[in-house]
C-alpha cells in the first residue's frame, strides 16, 4: 500500500513499520508518496512522516514529540545509516526504518 | 463566583465496575448486583503503559484511558460502548511547540462540570494541564496554567519531582460553578482557579514542606492526593507528603489532621477516599514514610483508617487483610469508592491484587490477583 498518490510528482521510498506501529499500519512496511516541491528540494524523512501521519492518524505523535524531536527509544534509519534529524534526506527508491529499541521488564 | 444549588446524587445503581489502569494494560471487574461475586475481564492495551482510566459520570459509556508504551509517546483512548471499543485522540495532550516542554505521559483524567457535557481535563507529567471539549478526541493546553509566568517557580523543573516524573494530579472541578478549579501538584501544591483555568493561585497556607529549606512557603509542597469531601464541596481534604489534612472554604488556612493516627503507623500515604454523601467521612491507607521512603504497608501489616468526624479521630480496618508480610503499595489513583449504600471502598495494589469491601471498610476480601503493577481504579457504576 502507499499512503500518497501522484508518483510522477513524488518520490516515493518505503518504510518499515515496529510492531508496536502496526496497530495504525497492520502492515510491516508500507510504502509513502512524498511530494517533489521542486527538483533541488529532495524529500525529508520528516516529509515522510508527515506524509504517513495523514494516511495514519496519530503515528507520527507516537514517534516524535511535540517539540519535533525524535522519541527517546525511538531509533530511525536511512538505509544502514541510522539519525536523529528529521531534516534528513531520503531518496526514491530507500528505506526509511522505524525502530522502537528498547530493553528492560 | 456564582453558586446554584447542588443537586442530589442519583439512586443507588445495580451494579459496581472497576476499571483497573496498569502498568501493562487494561483490565476491569464487574460486580453482581450485591457486590459479592466479582468477575475479572481484559486485557485490553495489553503492554500498554495505562496511567488512569475513568467513566464519564454525565455518560457512563463513554470511558477515557490514558496510556503510552515503553517505545511510543503518549496518547488517550476514547470509548462510546463502555470500553468493547476504543478510539484514539486527534490530538492527544501536547506542550505548544517552541515551549520547549514534552509531555512524557498523562496522569490524570477528571471529566468536567455536569454543565458542560464533552468537557474532560487532563493533567500530565511533567506538570501540565489539558481541556477536551468533544469528550476526549482533541486537547487543548489551558494556557492560563501551562504558560503562567510563575509556573516554572510553582513546579521546578521538569526532570524534578516524583521517581516516575513530575505530575499534575487531582484536577476538581466544583459542582456548583464549572469555573472553579483546583488542581495538585507534586511538586507544587494545591492551586486554585475561579476563571475556569485562566489565571491560578497557591493554596497551602498550613500545610508542611519539611523537606524544603522554608518549610512553611507559600508553594513548592507535595500533595499525594486531593478530593472534595462527599456533599460538601466548600470542605477538600489531601493526602500530603507531609500528613493528611482539611480545608474548609471560605478559609484558606489548611487543617492538619493527622496528628491522630497512631505513631506507629503514621500519616504518610499515597491514595485518599472520601464518602460520596457524609463531608465528615473519609479512608486513607498508609504507607512506610520513615527514613528512605520504603512507600510500603508500615511493618508489612497493611491497614485502611477511616475517620467519620473529618479527621479528629482514626479507626483502623484491617479484617481480611493479610496479617503480616505483606508490603503493598497503593498509588494515589489506586483507590477508590462506590457510590452504593453502604458505600464499598476499594484499592489495587502494586503487586497487582485488587482489594475490596462492599461495608465501608469493615472487611475486605481479595477481588483480584496476579495482574501487573496497579496504576490506578476507578469505579464505573452502571
Amino acid at each position: 500500500m502507499t499512503a500518497q498518490s501522484s508518483p510522477e510528482v513524488a518520490t516515493v521510498v518505503r518504510v518499515r513499520i515496529p510492531s508496536p506501529l502496526r496497530s495504525y499500519t497492520g502492515a510491516a512496511e508500507v510504502g509513502v508518496a512524498v511530494p517533489l516541491l521542486a527538483p533541488e528540494l529532495p524529500p525529508t524523512i520528516g516529509g515522510v512522516l508527515a506524509t504517513i501521519d495523514g494516511a495514519y492518524p496519530g503515528l507520527r505523535f507516537r514517534i516524535v514529540d511535540e517539540q519535533g524531536g525524535i522519541r527517546p527509544h525511538i531509533r530511525l534509519f536511512v538505509g544502514n545509516v541510522a539519525t536523529r534529524d528529521l531534516g534528513t534526506p531520503i531518496a526514491s527508491g530507500e528505506v526509511l526504518m522505524i525502530v522502537a529499541a528498547l530493553s528492560g521488564g | 463566583m456564582a453558586r446554584s444549588p447542588v443537586a442530589a446524587r442519583k439512586a443507588p445503581a445495580r451494579q459496581t465496575r472497576l476499571l483497573i489502569a496498569t502498568r501493562k494494560g487494561l483490565w476491569s471487574l464487574a460486580s453482581d448486583v450485591s457486590r459479592n461475586g466479582w468477575k475479572l475481564s481484559g486485557p485490553q492495551f495489553l503492554g500498554h503503559v495505562v496511567h488512569h482510566a475513568i467513566a464519564d459520570p454525565r455518560a457512563p459509556r463513554v470511558h477515557l484511558a490514558a496510556a503510552r508504551t515503553g517505545h511510543l509517546g503518549p496518547t488517550i483512548f476514547r470509548s462510546s460502548d463502555s470500553g468493547r471499543t476504543w478510539k484514539e485522540a486527534q490530538h492527544p495532550p501536547a506542550f505548544a511547540h517552541g515551549s520547549g516542554r514534552v509531555v512524557d505521559h498523562t496522569f490524570w483524567l477528571t471529566p468536567g462540570h455536569a454543565d458542560e457535557p464533552g468537557v474532560f481535563y487532563a493533567g500530565t507529567s511533567p506538570q501540565g494541564l489539558f481541556r477536551s471539549n468533544d469528550a476526549g478526541a482533541t486537547w487543548e493546553g489551558i494556557d492560563g496554567f501551562n504558560a503562567h509566568p510563575q509556573r516554572k517557580a510553582w513546579c521546578g523543573g521538569d526532570q524534578e519531582g516524583t521517581p516516575d516524573g513530575p505530575k499534575l494530579h487531582s484536577i476538581l472541578v466544583d459542582r456548583r460553578d464549572p469555573k472553579h478549579l483546583y488542581i495538585g501538584m507534586s511538586g507544587g501544591g494545591v492551586f486554585e482557579s475561579i476563571d475556569g483555568g485562566a489565571d491560578w493561585r497557591p493554596l497551602n497556607r498550613g500545610v508542611r514542606a519539611d523537606f524544603l529549606p522554608e518549610p512553611t512557603p507559600e508553594y513548592g509542597h507535595d500533595p499525594h492526593c486531593v478530593r472534595f469531601a462527599g456533599g460538601n464541596p466548600d470542605r477538600l481534604y489531601q493526602q500530603n507528603h507531609c500528613g493528611i489534612y482539611r480545608l474548609d472554604r471560605p478559609g484558606e488556612t489548611w487543617q492538619e489532621i493527622g496528628t491522630s493516627m497512631p505513631k506507629s503507623v503514621g500519616s504518610i500515604g499515597l491514595p485518599l477516599v472520601v464518602h460520596p454523601q457524609d463531608p465528615d467521612s473519609l479512608w486513607v491507607l498508609p504507607m512506610d514514610g520513615t527514613t528512605v521512603w520504603p512507600r510500603t504497608a508500615p511493618g508489612g501489616r497493611p491497614a485502611v483508617y477511616r475517620s467519620r468526624d473529618g479527621g479528629k479521630s482514626w479507626k483502623r480496618q484491617d479484617q481480611g487483610l493479610p496479617r503480616s508480610q505483606a508490603w503493598w503499595t497503593v498509588k494515589r489513583q489506586a483507590m477508590t469508592s462506590d457510590f452504593r449504600d453502604p458505600t464499598g471502598i476499594y484499592f489495587g495494589t502494586t503487586s497487582g491484587e485488587v482489594w475490596g469491601s462492599r461495608d465501608e471498610g469493615r472487611s475486605f476480601r481479595c477481588f483480584a490477583r496476579h495482574l501487573p503493577e496497579i496504576y490506578a481504579l476507578e469505579c464505573a457504576t452502571t
